[in-house]
């Protein structure tokens, strides 16, 4: 670790106002992935702007058909939320038991590791990214590999889930990291069937093939011959790309058989 | 003794209460006054010239105190570090060992070689420091492959080939003879990945020197604190040995990886005299991924000829093993004495001839890794029996029950060099096959295929040779160190009992075992009984505990102390009856008299020894303290039978252990508890690589698996409910009738895991570790 400013800011005008005036600023959630890479000296940040005590920002609630978590709630926190229980599921099968929690949503979404396991909620649940400046559809916030639409120093608030009618996430777990090789949601929404697929790509992406497939019957033998194309997919010691495309498959049918049983 | 806490008694451990409160002392615990601390500065590239180091900029930084150079340790007379054991090449000629200097000088061979060291104030001006150092390399090409590296580019000048030593055991014309007689001849090509130690601990070192009385103490994370004491003494000249302790405190996990002399210990230790102060030095965890001494990488063809009736007649094994960039303390000994002698397995085969062909490669060095050698001989022996039976078509179980050595058979001579004390390897079979529930074996099967999934069944008999081992043999084969153990038992005045032992527990329960023994024997309270170990300036010279010797050979050295106790006991009791020593019985802690009704406990002698009122002293001399050092006959033999269930998702290539049963056979069992927990952890480690663990470099030598992210450690999630039991044929060599199980289960479950999956995919290798990945693509590789 190289030495820098701890900052601890009140509140959202306050954090990014520090993180403004700073030649190099870096807000710190919960700090499971930040803290790591101070700890191996890739980033030498000047200032480590810390968002945990900022009012409301881990707040959980739920109304109008809408579950709404603040960007600072810890994994643990949403793993024990009960109104989308496929979210509440892939929140508590995140990392491990310390790195839930610390982890935060708002932490996750930012990285946007392409291994995270949020992305997959938010593109398959259809879910708003809401920010100190504006909101964010999910379907427009991935970008690529760790690049997201926020712009510098922009702060997550909180991330809106529209409650599905019924959803299931299904996940192959990488063996050592436990991040998500593949990680699948299949949702229907109110506004049709979605599909968010993470760990397969530089980031997540909607699988519009599957989401139609499932539209006209519900059912993982509806994915039979729905070709993945994996050519863009990931190939690392771990997966080639082909093993990537061939398990969107089957955690995709997993994930079906979860929600229609 | 008493039926709790003596031989035999599953006692809690007493070490436990200050590990699990946090009380521990490890290395890293320890400071001591005017400490500085040190960061190494490593290569970035696997092989390089070094055209020149720069120091300067570090030299300026804030807080440094000192930058050395591996220029300035030769400077000072500071050797290589060596390789311990010279292994003969099968024309006679000695191995090749490339220079080894602790700190490199002008090639660095292997990521993460240190170049360079910092000392300083602080650990974070130690590593500003170890950044500021600038190096100018010259990248030359790496090589990295096992199977390949002989025909490579040629690392040191004085290993052409970039060849060890090229070594055989066996009878190559009788092997021949086998195989032309031979109605079946079975091949297997198979790789033994490079695993990665990972002891939960990393390696430490604190090195103090004491101007005023010259004298240099280091605390290290050492399995072995009097070789390490010996090594750096008389071979790496870093001081006197009279001027030099060493010391092991607690330590966290070894597994073999701190059984070496590394170079972090050798610089800390030495450069506290030059700086004056003492010096710390901590591994992260990546510094433990590059530079603990990595463990198995071998490459081996394996050929069986057998009769129509599965009469195994023969065995031909060829092995290329990687050494990685330099040999490390032991390293040459693994796939040669500890690996080709073990290559008859639990079977009768009359010819065996073995080849290992040692090679150069820019990796990280490897040594011993629990086993050693024997996990890769299992792997071997027991992959390839199964592979008989099959295509055969012949039960696995019976091919094996045919070839076993009967009980009847012992002593029995190997062609391999090994002289087997004692075993009954069908009574483990028999008592694995029903715990394995065979009987129900086919309707479990049947039920995976209605659900889509293959069920395979594997299984391994290991044997090992461990208590490690006879003297003279291991000398006349090349080991520069005897390798005895030694151990004092002093009494005091109120008849408890401070064993020092040149054995070191690094998680094995030492304080425990040895003194449930020494109660035991003593008569006297378990915890009166204190074990003291790891320190060169209060126990003799000892060699330490790897290759499962603790009990059989530290143990049997307390029993000869016990022994001597119990004789001078006599004596003084004698005096007391006034009788004869003759005429006086020790039991149950008591020593007796037939012509008294009054029996002495062994408190009241030890008291007795200690106010010598009642003997003459110059016949008897005063005090209770003996010590014994204990050179076994023979190796011990271990033996198993373990049984792997295994359920393969197709889709998804995943494997689930079903079902894991070993029943092993370790002689007389001190602490069952702690037996089986050994089992346990050995079984984590043995599963772990059969479908996890996997130290992988690129081709430009990177270590793509250096940290947690990519190295997959066993999980408890990852590992089944197992079944573990026992079977006994007692040691006929040494005093306990023990054998040693620190190993066997790392040894076994290799083999019996990787054939329950060959078995549920119908193929003949999958090369470990069988990762969903691998497994996947095997499968589509058959479809
Ligand atoms: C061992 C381990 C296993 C893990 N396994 C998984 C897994 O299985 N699945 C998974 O999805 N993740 C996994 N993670 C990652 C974990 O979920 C992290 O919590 C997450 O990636 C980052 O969240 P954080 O709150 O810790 O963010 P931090 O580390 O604090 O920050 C991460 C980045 O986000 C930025 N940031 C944080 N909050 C905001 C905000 N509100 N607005 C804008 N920018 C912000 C920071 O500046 C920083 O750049 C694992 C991590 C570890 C250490």
């Amino acid at each position: 670790m190289y030495t820098f400013n701890f900052r601890r800011a009140s509140n959202l005008d306050e954090a990014q106002q520090i993180h403004q005036s700073s030649s190099d600023a870096v807000y710190v959630a919960g700090g499971m992935t930040l803290i790591p890479s101070l700890k191996l000296r890739l980033a030498n940040p000047d200032d480590v702007v810390d968002l945990s005590q900022i009012d409301g920002l881990g707040s959980i609630s739920s109304a109008d058909g809408v579950v709404s978590i603040g960007a600072m709630a810890r994994h643990c926190e949403v793993a024990a939320t009960s109104d989308i229980p496929a979210l509440a599921a892939l929140a508590n099968r995140i990392g491990d038991a310390q790195v839930r929690n610390r982890g935060t949503i708002g932490g996750s979404l930012a990285n946007n590791d392409p291994a995270a396991d949020y992305p997959a909620a938010v593109l398959g649940l259809g879910a708003i990214v809401h920010t100190n400046a504006r909101a964010i559809a999910g379907d427009d916030f991935f970008v690529d590999l760790f690049e997201t639409a926020l712009d510098e120093g922009e702060i997550i608030t909180r991330v809106d889930f529209p409650i599905p009618r019924r959803a299931a996430y299904a996940k192959f777990a990488n063996q050592a990291s436990k991040y998500a090789v593949v990680g699948v949601m299949v949702a229907e929404t109110d506004a049709g069937i979605r599909v968010g697929v993470t760990g397969a790509a530089a980031c997540a992406f909607r699988l519009t093939s599957f989401e139609e497939a499932l539209s006209t019957n519900m059912s993982a033998s509806a994915l039979d011959g729905v070709e993945v194309d994996s050519s863009d997919f990931n190939s690392d010691l771990h997966a080639s790309a082909a093993y990537r495309g061939s398990l969107v498959t089957v955690m995709a049918k997993q994930a079906v058989d979860q929600l229609t049983t | 003794m008493s039926a709790e806490t003596g031989i035999g008694a599953s006692v809690l451990r007493k070490e436990d209460a200050r590990f699990i409160t946090g009380k521990g002392q490890y290395t890293d615990d320890i400071s001591v006054f005017g400490q500085t601390h040190c960061v190494f500065v490593r290569s970035p590239h696997a092989r390089a010239k070094i055209n020149g180091i720069n120091t300067d900029a570090a030299m300026a930084m804030d807080g440094v105190i000192r930058v050395f150079t591996g220029d300035e340790l030769v400077e000072d007379g500071i050797g290589d570090l060596p390789c311990g054991w010279v292994v003969n090449s099968k024309d006679g000629t000695p191995m090749v060992s490339p220079p080894h200097p602790p700190i490199a000088t002008s090639v660095v061979n292997y990521v993460g070689e240190p170049y360079a060291f910092v000392v300083a104030e602080t650990l974070q001006a130690a590593r500003d420091g170890a950044e500021a150092v600038e190096a100018d390399f010259e990248i030359l090409e790496a090589v990295v492959d096992t199977a390949t590296a002989s025909s490579s580019a040629q690392i040191h000048e004085n290993a052409p080939n970039n060849q060890a030593y090229d070594w055989e055991l066996g009878d190559r014309e009788a092997t021949d003879a086998a195989f032309a007689k031979a109605d079946h001849v079975t091949t297997l090509d198979i790789t033994n990945n490079r695993l990665i130690p990972n002891a939960i601990e990393p390696r430490a070192a604190l090195g103090s020197y004491d101007a005023a009385s010259s004298t240099y103490t280091l605390y290290t994370t050492s399995q072995n604190p009097h070789v390490e004491r010996v090594v750096l003494a008389l071979f790496v000249n870093v001081a006197p040995e009279a001027n030099l302790r060493v010391i092991s405190p607690d330590v966290g996990g070894g597994f073999g990886s701190k059984i070496f002399v590394y170079a972090e210990e050798t610089a800390v230790i030495w450069a506290s005299a030059k700086v004056g102060r003492p010096i710390k030095w901590r591994a992260d965890r990546t510094e433990s991924f590059l530079s603990d001494a990595h463990g198995r990488d071998h490459v081996t063809k394996a050929e069986l000829a057998l009769s129509s009736e599965g009469e195994m007649l023969g065995l031909r094994v060829k092995t290329i093993a990687n050494m990685g960039a330099y040999l490390s303390t032991f390293s040459s000994s693994v796939p040669t004495y500890l690996y080709g002698t073990l290559m008859a397995g639990q079977y009768k085969t009359p010819a065996i001839y073995v080849e290992t062909q040692a090679v150069f490669t820019n990796t990280a060095p490897v040594d011993a890794y629990r086993g050693a050698g024997r996990p890769e001989a299992t792997y071997v022996v027991e992959r390839i029996v199964e592979t008989a039976a099959r295509e055969l078509n012949m039960d696995p179980v019976e091919l094996r029950r045919k070839n076993f050595i009967p009980p009847d058979a012992f002593p029995y001579q190997t062609p391999v060099a090994l002289e087997y004390d004692t075993g009954n390897y069908a009574a483990s079979m028999g008592k694995a096959l029903e715990l394995a529930d065979s009987d129900g074996y086919a309707a479990r099967k049947a039920a995976s295929e209605t659900n889509g999934k293959l069920r395979g069944r594997g299984y391994s008999c290991y044997i090992e040779a461990c208590g490690i081992a006879p003297s003279q043999l291991v000398i006349s084969l090349g080991a520069g160190v005897g390798l005895f153990e030694s151990a004092e038992v002093r009494v005091d005045v109120s008849g408890s009992v401070t064993v020092m032992t040149g054995s070191h527990s690094h998680g094995q329960g030492h304080e425990t075992t040895f003194a449930q023994l020494v109660s035991d024997r003593l008569g006297i309270p378990f915890e009166s009984v204190n074990v003291i170990h790891g320190d060169t300036g209060r126990s003799d010279y000892g060699l330490g505990t790897y290759g499962s010797r603790s009990i059989a050979v530290g143990g049997s050295a307390i029993d000869r102390a016990l022994d001597k106790i119990i004789a001078k006991g006599k004596k003084i009791a004698a005096h007391m009856f006034e009788t004869t020593e003759d005429q006086v019985e020790f039991a149950e802690g008591q020593f007796s008299y037939a012509g008294s009704n009054e029996p002495k406990p062994f408190a009241e002698i030890a008291g007795a020894a200690y106010i010598p009122a009642v003997y003459p002293l110059d016949e008897l001399e005063p005090g209770l303290s003996e010590k014994a050092f204990y050179d076994p006959k023979n190796f011990t033999y271990p033996a198993g039978s373990y049984v792997c269930e295994v359920e393969i998702d197709p889709s998804t290539g995943v494997t689930e252990i079903e079902k894991f049963v070993a029943v092993d056979d370790f002689g007389n069992v001190i602490n069952p508890m702690i037996v089986e927990g050994q089992v346990h952890g050995g079984l984590a480690q043995g599963i772990g690589q059969a479908l996890l663990e996997h130290g992988i470099y690129d081709g430009d030598g990177n270590l793509s698996t250096g940290s947690y992210m990519d190295y997959a450690m066993p999980r408890a999630t990852d590992l089944p409910d197992f079944e573990v039991d026992m079977t006994s044929t007692p040691c006929t060599h040494n005093p306990l009738g023990v054998k040693g199980c620190g190993e066997a289960g790392a040894i076994g479950s290799p083999a019996a895991v990787m054939n329950a999956i060959t078995d549920a995919l119908g193929v003949k290798d999958v090369p470990m570790p069988a990762t969903p990945h691998t497994v996947w693509e095997t499968i589509q590789q058959g479809a």
